[in-house]
């Protein structure tokens, strides 16, 4: 293969477990920010919890990494909930800054919290034998643990497509987000929906906290420091949707990459050249609805 | 009225000298990193200086210490200068030790000179701290006490004949690679790029990075890192993406592989290649007691590291420093002692230059390999015997001032 070639597909590839990790965690904050116009920056705390419940039920437990990563991301979303039930939906018709600081303030109570149980050390996790190494598809071969990133990352794609676009709560989620007072009056209990959809996101924040540990390490730290991550994310993409954040998560992902490997001198700073760009031309993001 | 101002005169000095002749209390402040990514390196020193303090207390009889921990914080030194501060003006310290940062080390150098406490300093080592002030000694190691050797080491005897540099992008590590690089090329090797990988405070992803230089296929690719996390991270990016195999050597300081993260690194850390000035392996019975010791404090399963050693070492300085001048410390014998200083310790024997105020110790070229009962071990392949900083020797920027 010659190696411009090559080089395309090393970017496109890392690029692409990368923004499927983005895509994971973010799609959750994307929707419920939408739906409600709530702040939550909290979100990050909930990835964080979800890799330390990994780190658990494996290194404690010996739970295999794959049902760790399924039962962590169950119990945040029941978690999540009783947050919402308690403390979230006080804030609901509070001002922003409220909002903001509620959240902020759980997030630097769950860094104390976790890091009074697991210590600030990182974290690491065990992962099955087919997952390490490199798997070879003929013309090059490829880290294993990020082909399975991509490929979480594309069926956790196809499942929450289909939910949002072919299924009913998925049309009543989307009426909510477009104009919630209509949504309400036709009969539609946006409430419960939003409980639905914070615990799905809060969940798969989880899921995508878990799968970050092999590639970043897990400290209690993770729940602000990635954040802004996130937030760059959903704010690209634009608010509740789906279709904006799986873009930005792309984007962001695979110009992140490309800038690491082909300019490493200014790779830090090329995430924020391109959101920046795009806010300029989109102030509500790519898929935003213009106020 | 004078008569009796005389008397209360006297008995005041003559209180002070008998206070003075009685035991002495010490104060020592400590700034480590204790949150954050970092905080482990914070935990290897810490566990070294108690476990020092605990085991020779008596040595300092009737004199003791106070140990005053403060957190060191993020990388970037506004915290270490803060609690530098505090400790000085609030805790009235008389010696500050730790610092494992860098910049930690520079903010807080203006702070000890006017204040005239020594710093002796744990770990920090970008080269030219020692030149900040006069009260600053090191026990650790300065970048081009590994960077330099290794460069040599790499063109002649592994036969790179050129290298690909990665480094996180804060004054340590454009200090390691520099000095790997005049070396390097002195010996006539070749550098083809150096790529800054982030900032210290969070461990980045590095497969792109490894990726780039994978593809470019140097012989050599040395790498530094702060230590702790971001090792773990390297060794797995390096893994991943199968450089070994493609054939490109992974060297750098003894960050790449310390100790205490060694076990869990598995086969991609094998070959390897450090340069150290110290490791849990390393057969000597100092080394045997210190690593027991360790054991017993704090469990079969932890390891000290690099880090430790210096740590030990440091706090011995300290020790000794307090027994000559028999605990009537004053800032500027203290430092005076501590420069002069000459020890046995995990490493063999370490001494301070008194010209420079840097450490003067032996360093090994060593590699990872699997040992028969199955853990990773490192073991020395070649020694370098008192090697000073050469980046003050060749006088080199900031070095030379």
């Amino acid at each position: 293969m010659p190696q411009y070639a090559n080089i395309a597909v090393s970017i496109l590839f890392d690029g692409l477990a990368y923004a499927m990790f983005l895509f994971i965690v973010s799609v959750g904050l994307s929707v419920t920010m939408g739906l409600m116009g709530f702040v939550n920056l909290a979100h990050g705390a909930f990835a964080m919890a979800g890799g330390y419940f990994v780190v658990s039920l494996t290194t404690q437990l010996g739970v295999p990494f794959v049902p760790a990563l399924l039962i962590s991301s169950v119990m945040i979303a029941l978690i999540s909930v009783v947050f919402e039930r308690l403390l979230y939906t006080r804030l609901y018709k509070a001002g922003e800054l409220d909002q903001v600081l509620l959240t902020i303030g759980l997030a630097f109570m769950a860094i104390a919290t976790f890091t009074y149980f697991y210590g600030p050390i990182p974290k690491s996790v065990p992962l099955p034998s087919w997952l390490e190494g490199q798997v070879n598809l003929g013309f090059r071969a490829f880290p294993t643990y990020r082909a399975f990133l991509i490929g979480v990352g594309v069926f956790l794609i196809a499942v929450l497509w289909y939910t949002f676009e072919r299924t009913n709560i998925g049309a009543k989620i989307r009426a909510a987000v477009d104009n919630r007072r209509m949504a309400q009056s036709v009969g539609i209990n946006v409430d419960l929906l939003f409980t639905a959809t914070f615990a799905v996101g809060s969940g798969l924040a989880a899921l995508g906290g878990g799968l970050a540990i092999q590639l970043f390490g897990l400290n209690p730290s993770f729940a602000v420091v990635y954040l802004v991550l996130f937030l760059i994310v959903v704010a690209v993409g634009g608010l509740g949707s789906m279709k904006g954040t799986l873009v930005a998560a792309l984007v962001l992902g695979v110009f992140d990459t490309a800038g690491k490997y082909l300019l490493p001198d200014a790779g830090g700073f090329f995430i924020y050249a391109i959101t920046l760009l795009i806010l300029l031309v989109k102030p509500a993001g790519l898929y935003g609805r213009e106020q | 009225m004078k008569d009796l101002l005389k008397t209360v005169g006297l008995a005041a000095l003559a209180v002070g000298l008998m206070s003075a002749a009685q035991a002495e209390t010490i104060k020592i402040g400590v700034v480590l990193p204790y949150s954050g990514v970092n905080a482990d390196l914070g935990n290897q020193i810490d566990k070294a200086f108690d476990l020092y303090v605990k085991l020779h207390a008596k040595d300092i009889a009737p004199h003791t210490v106070q140990i005053i921990k403060r957190d060191e914080g993020p990388p970037s030194g506004a915290q270490a200068k803060t609690v530098t501060t505090e400790l000085i003006t609030n805790d009235k310290v008389n010696v500050l030790a730790g610092y494992v940062f860098s910049p930690s080390a520079i903010a807080s150098a203006p702070v000890v000179t006017q204040a005239k406490i020594p710093m002796a300093i744990a770990n920090a080592g970008t080269a030219w701290i020692t030149n900040l002030s006069p009260y600053i000694v090191r026990f650790s190691f300065s970048m081009w006490h590994t960077g330099y050797p290794m460069g040599t080491y790499a063109a002649t005897k592994l036969g790179c004949k050129t290298a690909a540099m990665g480094y996180t992008d804060f004054p340590p590590g454009k200090d390691s690679t520099e000095a790997f690089k005049t070396a390097f090329e002195k010996a006539g090797g070749k550098v083809s790029e150096a790529i800054p990988m982030g900032n210290p405070a969070q461990v980045p992803d590095f497969t792109p990075f490894f990726q780039r230089i994978k593809d470019a296929k140097p012989d050599c690719m040395y790498i530094f890192i702060p230590s702790g996390a971001h090792a773990t991270g390297v060794m797995k990016s390096y893994g991943e993406i199968g450089m070994r195999a493609a054939g490109v050597k992974l060297i750098g300081p003894m960050d790449l592989v310390p100790d205490n993260k060694l076990q869990d690194m598995g086969d991609a850390a094998i070959g390897t290649l450090i340069m150290t000035h110290y490791a849990v392996d390393f057969d000597t019975p100092e080394n045997k007691a210190f690593v027991k010791a360790w054991q017993d404090a704090y469990g079969a399963n932890s390891y000290p590291d690099f880090m430790s050693a210096q740590g030990w070492d440091t706090m011995s300085a300290i020790f000794d420093t307090i027994k000559k001048l028999d605990g009537k410390v004053d800032g500027e014998k203290f430092v005076e002692t501590l420069k002069n200083w000459k020890g046995t310790g995990p490493r063999g024997v370490v001494s301070i230059d008194p010209a420079t105020r840097d450490i003067v110790q032996d360093e090994h070229a060593a590699t990872v390999y699997r040992k028969p009962d199955g853990k990773l071990g490192i073991k020395s392949v070649d020694v370098m015997k008192g090697v000073k900083d050469e980046c003050k020797t060749l006088k080199i920027g900031r070095c030379g001032s």
